[in-house]
């Protein structure tokens, strides 16, 4: 090609020796292989890809929505729990604590939170397994039950806990997301238990798991206090989708 | 010492000797494209790996009720134990697998690097006969070049393929956020389908890579180690 050049052996050893060495560098990944490194390394790792999913978010972007027609038939929606299908809730009795950062506190009834505009929409579950169904959800719109609570707008997260234990965390954003749901209706009928009786949460921007069911209480906090079940076992946070 | 030849000498040993070319060496492979190579292949090895732990939870692209499995993959062959552990090898390691694909494309385009390797419609007659020679069909064409047109069309081949891999893999990642990509691949549904797919696709391009690296021997391994190919069997 160009110039011919004349190196003698030993030269030429050392320079593909030095070549060779700065390739050192990429063994730096085998701290991967260091056990206690290892976990730390991956949570990290999984915070960097959560802050990411979290500048991705936009307040105003719409996830998709269907027709009736791409609707699955009530009997294939899947129900997933981590725990029990019915954790045993007396739906007449049931109330809703609302605590932390709000102007209203106390117990709120299932016709309180009907009394809000009732949204419905045929939104993608999304289940962190990989298999995803498109439902047709209804309820009241979270950012309405909140400002019906009177949440501080300055608070940052909403922190809900469920009849099984069960508990998941939300930033304001999400929670305020016009298709962020207290959904109380799957197919234009009430809930049944094993869906999440009298309501669970509705998010088409976020993976199931973040969509608690059976809540019991909910809170208004300024920081992240409880993060969530599946998190506390080395899911991802955020996870928006 | 881009793409530079060298000869290399033996010094005289005696007055009456003639300096001795032992040998000829071409510097193939600059220090970014082996450091991205090496990189990018642990980092293809760790998604390849966590990417089938993750699908161990849902091993199918069908309905969830009734669930029909494509096939139960064996754990010994994923890597993270469980789908959590899995999810956290392939978040991390996309960062490293995306930022090595991302600066050798641009190293290979500001240096003009790219030259040696991409297939241009120039290269398409030379495919051909390379076929025939590597299936005993033909004498093997004559090369002139670092890359024979077949082994350009490979690895251009492999870029696009690695880029879509990341494609289809952010279109499952959000398909909300990048609703307009999973809808160009038919929603979330198809996204997951072509992301595995394209995984496929690659594993392919590895055996055939593996398989020609060991054809053609140990010095033409050691220049991806060290950049330089001693005697290529091309007039460079």
């Amino acid at each position: 090609m160009n110039d011919n050049r004349k190196t003698d052996e030993q030269q030429f050893r050392r320079v593909s020796r030095r070549e060779l060495l700065k390739l050192m560098p990429a063994l730096a990944l085998g701290v991967f292989a260091i056990p206690p490194l290892q976990k730390k390394l991956l949570k990290q790792g999984l915070h960097f890809s959560d802050w990411d999913a979290r500048l991705m978010f936009r307040k105003g972007h719409l996830a998709p929505t269907f027709t009736d027609a791409d609707v699955v038939p009530f009997e294939k929606f899947p129900i997933n729990d981590y725990d029990v299908d019915d954790p045993g809730l007396d739906l007449d009795e049931w109330t809703l604590k609302v605590s932390g950062m709000v102007q209203k506190p106390g117990e709120y009834r299932l016709p309180q939170i009907q009394a809000l505009p009732r949204i419905r929409q045929n939104t993608r579950h999304i289940c962190v397994e990989g298999w995803d169904v498109i439902g047709r959800f209804g309820g009241a719109r979270l950012s309405d039950f909140l400002s019906l609570i009177g949440a501080d707008p300055t608070a940052g997260f909403v922190t809900v806990h469920c009849a099984d234990d069960y508990y998941e965390s939300l930033d304001v954003a999400t929670a305020r997301h016009p298709q962020t749901l207290l959904c109380y209706e799957m197919y234009d009928q009430l809930l049944t238990r094993e869906h999440g009786a009298p309501v669970r949460l509705q998010i088409p921007t976020k993976i199931g798991y973040k969509q608690a069911k059976y809540l019991t209480e909910l809170k208004v906090t300024p920081v992240l206090d409880k993060v969530g079940y599946w998190e506390d076992q080395g899911y991802a946070w955020f996870y928006g989708l | 010492m881009r793409s530079s030849t060298v000869e290399i000498i033996r010094p005289k040993q005696k007055a009456d000797q003639d300096v001795v070319v032992v040998a000829r060496a071409v510097y193939e492979h600059p220090f970014i494209v082996r450091l991205c190579h090496w990189l990018n292949t642990i980092a293809l090895f760790v998604m390849v790996g966590s990417g089938l732990q993750i699908f161990r939870a849902f091993p199918s692209f069908g309905a969830k009720i009734p669930e029909r499995d494509l096939i139960q993959w064996p754990r010994q062959f994923a890597i993270g134990g469980w789908l959590g552990g899995a999810l956290q090898w392939h978040l991390t390691f996309m960062w490293i697998y995306l930022g090595t694909g991302l600066l050798y494309i641009g190293y290979q385009i500001f240096s003009g690097n790219y030259r040696q390797v991409l297939f241009t419609h120039r290269d398409v007659p030379g495919v051909w006969p390379m076929v025939k020679h590597y299936f005993f069909l033909g004498t093997k064409p004559p090369l002139r070049e670092v890359y024979n047109p077949l082994q350009k069309q490979a690895y251009t081949a492999a870029i696009i393929l690695g880029a879509l891999s990341v494609v289809t893999g952010f279109a499952v990642w959000k398909p909300v956020q990048f609703s307009w990509l999973a809808w160009m691949m038919g929603g979330f549904h198809y996204a997951r389908m072509w992301h595995f797919a394209v995984m496929w696709a690659i594993l392919f391009f590895v055996l055939g890579h593996l398989v020609m690296v060991t054809l053609h021997g140990w010095k033409n391994f050691v220049s991806m180690l060290t950049g330089w190919k001693e005697d290529p069997e091309y007039e460079a």
